[in-house]
C-alpha cells in the first residue's frame, strides 16, 4: 500500500485538515502564546494554564486508550488506571533517583526509604537512574501486566459485565498493594518531590512547555496509530468480535488473540500518558488506582463518544475542564455536576457529543439535499 | 487398521485403483473402535473404499449413533454425500436432521460410528468445530447472523478464506485476487449494488443470502444449509432456490428443508429421515412412491395440502 493510500484510509482528506489544524494549535500557537506573550494580556497562556493542559492532554491519551477498546472490541475496562499509574510509578521513579542526595535527608537513597531505614536500594529500584531503561519501563510493565492478565480473562472467555468487574478488582487489589510502605513505592504518599528530568530543571517554564508539546505529539501520534488500527482488517475483526464474538469464531478466526492485542496495545498507551502526566502534576501515588479514577475515564469516552477515538479525547478536555472550573468556582457543586453530566449523556447523547454532533450533521444534509450522500462516520 | 483386515488390503491401497478393485473382506463395523479419548483417528481406508465403491464420492457418514438422555436422536446413519451433489434431507421433526448436522460440523459428538472426508486422513469426529470447518465443511444456520455493523463488503472480507492471524490482518491489504473472489460473490449472491450497505440494513432474505455468500469466500467444499427459506417472501424463496441450485456442481451443497414445494423445486436427490436413520433415499418422485415414507410422512403432509 503505498503512502497516499494509507493516509486516505486513516483519515478523509477533511479529516486531515482538521488533524492539522489541531496540531498547529496544540504544537505551536499554545506554546508560543506562553513564551511570547505576556500571561497578563488577554491572549497570554501562563505556566499554571500549560501544565493544566498538559495534564488534559494525557488524560485524553488515557482516554483514546480506553476506546480502543472499549468502542471498538466491546471490552469495558474499569481498571485502566492501573496501566496509567504504573507508567507513571516508573517515570516517578525516574524522576526520584534523579534528586538522590538532594533529600531532606541528604542521602543517596529517596526519602521515604531513609525514613524507613531501609540500607539499599531495592532490587527493582536498579536501572531507573538511567532513563532510557525507565522509558522502556513505562511501555513495557503495563504492557506485560495487561497480557497476563488478558490472556487468562480472554482464556476463560470473561467478557462484558464480569471483565468491568474483575478489572475494577485488579485496580483496587494494586492500590491497597502500592499503599502498603513495604512495597518500596512510597507508600501513602507515593513519589514526589522531584526536581529534573533528563537534567531538565522541571520548574522552569521551558521544561514544562516541553512537557507539555511532548503530551501533545504523544496524543496526536496515539490518534493516528489508533486511526490505523481501526481502519484495517484488524480493526473490521474487533468490531465483529464485539457484536458477534462466536460468529468470528465460526469463520476461523481467534478472538482471543485480537482482544489480547488490542488490550496489551491499549495498556501500553495508557502507560504512556501516566508516564507524561506524573512530571508535570510532580507526584504518583496509589490515589491514582482509586476505582473511581478508572471510571472517571470511562466517563471522558463515554462523553465524549464512545467508538470514535476522537470524541474519547475531546470527552477527556470537556469533562476535565468542567470539572477544574467547577472546583475553584464552585468546588461543593462538582459531583452534582459530574453525575447531572453522566445521566444527560447517557438519557439524552447514548453517542456522546461526537454523536450527537453527527447526527445533527446528518439531520441538516438530509432536510438540505433529499439524496443521502455517504458519508464517512469518523472524520 | 483393524485386526480382522487381511493383510493384503495395503497392497490394495498402493495399486492405486481404489474404486475398481476387489472389494476387501472386511468386516461392516471396525471391529475394534478406536479409544474415544483420542483426538483425531486415522480413517479406516478399506471401511471407505467400501462406502464409496463406485460413486464420487466427498463426504460419509458411517453407522453415525448419537442419544440424549436415552433418546436415540440418530440410530447407526448411514449417509454418502457425492461430489458436486445438491441433496436434500427432510423428515418430521425429531428425525434427526439437525443432529446429523451437529455430528457432521463437530459440535455434537456421536456414540459410535465415524465421519470420513474424502482425501482428510482422519475421522472428523473428535475434531474441533474451527478445524472442521478449515476442512472446507461451512454450515449455514437458520437465523441469519450476519455482523450488522459492517458493510456487506467487509462481511465477505472477513469471511474470505486464508489469512487470520493479527499481525496479517494488521499489515496486509486485500491483494487484487481477493478482491475479484469478493466481487464475483457478490455476483454470486445478487448484491452487487448493496455492497457498500450496512448489513443491519438488508432484508431478512439479503442477510440470508449474504450469509451463505460468506460462506462461498470460505471456498467450502461442503455446504450444510439449514432451513434456508424460513421467514422468506415468494421471491425470495425462488430467489434461494436459484441460488442454491447454481452452488451445486461446484462443491456439495445439503439443504435441510421442511417445505416440500421447495425440495421438488431444487432437488435431484432426497434422503428422507426418521427416527434417526435413513428411510429411504432417491429422487422425490421416488421417495414420494415409497410405501414407509407415505406411512410416516408424506401421507400427514399431503393430508395438509
Amino acid at each position: 500500500m503505498n503512502a497516499l493510500a494509507f493516509a486516505r484510509r486513516l483519515l478523509s482528506p477533511r479529516g486531515w485538515i482538521a488533524f492539522g489544524v489541531l496540531a498547529i494549535i496544540g504544537v505551536v500557537l499554545i506554546p508560543t502564546l506562553n513564551s511570547a506573550v505576556s500571561p497578563e494580556s488577554a491572549l497570554g497562556v501562563s505556566d499554571r494554564v500549560i501544565t493544566l493542559l498538559g495534564k488534559f492532554v494525557c488524560y485524553a491519551t488515557a482516554a483514546l486508550a480506553l476506546d480502543l477498546i472499549w468502542g471498538f472490541a466491546g471490552m469495558l475496562s474499569l481498571g485502566h488506571g492501573v496501566f496509567f499509574a504504573l507508567g507513571g510509578y516508573a517515570m516517578g521513579m525516574y524522576l526520584m533517583l534523579g534528586i538522590r542526595g538532594q533529600g531532606v535527608y541528604r542521602s543517596n537513597l529517596p526519602d521515604f526509604m531513609v525514613f524507613l531505614d531501609w540500607k539499599e536500594l531495592p532490587w527493582f529500584w536498579h536501572g531507573f537512574d538511567n532513563f532510557a531503561f525507565a522509558a522502556f519501563a513505562v511501555m513495557w510493565v503495563p504492557g506485560l501486566l495487561a497480557y497476563a492478565f488478558g490472556y487468562f480473562a480472554f482464556r476463560s472467555r470473561i467478557r462484558g459485565v464480569y471483565f468491568s468487574i474483575i478489572t475494577q478488582a485488579l485496580t483496587y487489589a494494586l492500590m491497597l498493594l502500592f499503599f502498603r510502605n513495604d512495597t518500596g513505592l512510597g507508600g501513602n504518599n507515593g513519589l514526589t518531590d522531584f526536581k529534573q528530568l533528563y537534567g531538565y530543571p522541571l520548574a522552569l517554564a521551558s521544561t514544562k512547555r516541553a512537557l507539555y508539546v511532548a503530551s501533545v505529539v504523544v496524543l496526536l501520534f496515539s490518534f493516528l496509530l489508533c486511526r490505523a488500527i481501526v481502519t484495517s482488517k484488524a480493526g473490521r475483526v474487533l468490531r465483529a468480535v464485539r457484536d458477534a464474538e462466536s460468529r468470528v469464531m465460526f469463520l476461523g478466526y481467534d478472538p482471543r488473540s485480537y482482544k489480547l492485542f488490542a488490550w496489551t496495545f491499549s495498556a501500553v498507551l495508557c502507560g504512556i500518558a501516566g508516564a507524561l502526566y506524573v512530571p508535570q502534576v510532580g507526584i504518583i501515588n496509589p490515589s491514582e488506582l482509586q476505582p473511581a479514577n478508572s471510571i472517571e475515564m470511562a466517563i471522558w469516552a463515554a462523553v465524549g463518544g464512545r467508538g470514535t477515538l476522537f470524541g474519547a479525547a475531546l470527552g477527556a478536555f470537556v469533562v476535565n475542564g468542567a470539572k477544574s472550573w467547577f472546583t475553584v468556582a464552585l468546588p461543593e457543586l462538582w459531583l452534582y455536576v459530574l453525575g447531572a453530566l453522566f445521566i444527560t449523556v447517557t438519557l439524552f447523547m447514548p453517542d456522546g457529543i461526537v454523536g450527537a454532533v453527527q447526527r445533527l450533521v446528518e439531520k441538516r444534509t438530509r432536510a438540505a439535499a433529499p439524496a443521502p450522500a455517504p458519508g464517512g462516520a469518523a472524520s | 487398521m483393524t485386526l480382522s483386515a487381511p493383510t493384503n488390503s495395503l497392497e490394495d491401497e498402493s495399486s492405486g485403483d481404489r474404486l475398481t478393485a476387489e472389494p476387501p473382506t472386511v468386516p461392516l463395523k471396525p471391529s475394534t473402535p478406536a479409544p474415544r479419548s483420542r483426538r483425531s483417528r486415522l480413517v479406516s481406508q478399506e471401511r471407505l473404499d467400501v462406502l464409496t465403491k463406485g460413486r464420487k464420492a466427498v463426504l460419509c457418514v458411517d453407522s453415525v449413533s448419537v442419544s440424549f438422555d436415552g433418546f436415540k436422536a440418530l440410530n447407526a446413519l448411514t449417509l454418502i454425500l457425492d461430489a458436486g451433489e445438491l441433496r436434500c434431507i427432510i423428515g418430521p421433526n425429531g428425525a434427526g436432521k439437525t443432529t446429523l448436522m451437529d455430528v457432521i460440523t463437530g459440535k455434537t459428538r456421536p456414540d459410535e460410528g465415524n465421519v470420513y472426508l474424502v482425501g482428510h486422513g482422519h475421522d472428523l469426529v473428535g475434531q474441533s468445530e474451527s478445524e472442521i470447518a478449515a476442512l472446507g465443511i461451512c454450515r449455514k444456520f437458520q437465523r441469519p447472523t450476519v455482523f450488522q455493523g459492517h458493510s456487506v463488503f467487509e462481511n465477505l472480507e472477513l469471511a474470505l478464506a486464508g489469512k487470520r492471524s493479527v499481525w496479517q490482518a494488521l499489515f496486509h491489504g486485500l491483494t487484487k485476487a481477493d478482491r475479484e473472489t469478493i466481487d464475483e460473490v457478490l455476483q454470486t449472491i445478487g448484491l452487487k449494488d448493496a455492497r457498500e450497505r450496512r448489513a443491519g440494513e438488508l432484508s431478512h432474505g439479503q442477510k440470508q443470502w449474504l450469509e451463505i455468500g460468506m460462506l462461498l469466500a470460505q471456498k467450502p467444499r461442503v455446504l450444510l444449509v439449514d432451513e434456508p427459506i424460513a421467514g422468506m417472501t415468494h421471491a425470495e424463496t425462488e430467489r434461494t432456490a436459484e441460488l442454491l441450485v447454481s452452488l451445486a456442481g461446484e462443491r456439495t451443497v445439503v439443504v435441510v428443508e421442511h417445505d416440500m414445494a421447495f425440495v421438488r423445486h431444487i432437488a435431484k436427490k432426497v434422503t428422507v429421515l426418521h427416527e434417526g436413520s435413513v428411510l429411504a433415499e432417491g429422487t422425490l418422485d421416488e421417495v414420494q412412491a415409497n410405501a414407509r415414507v407415505i406411512e410416516v410422512y408424506l401421507g400427514a403432509d399431503h393430508a395438509n395440502g
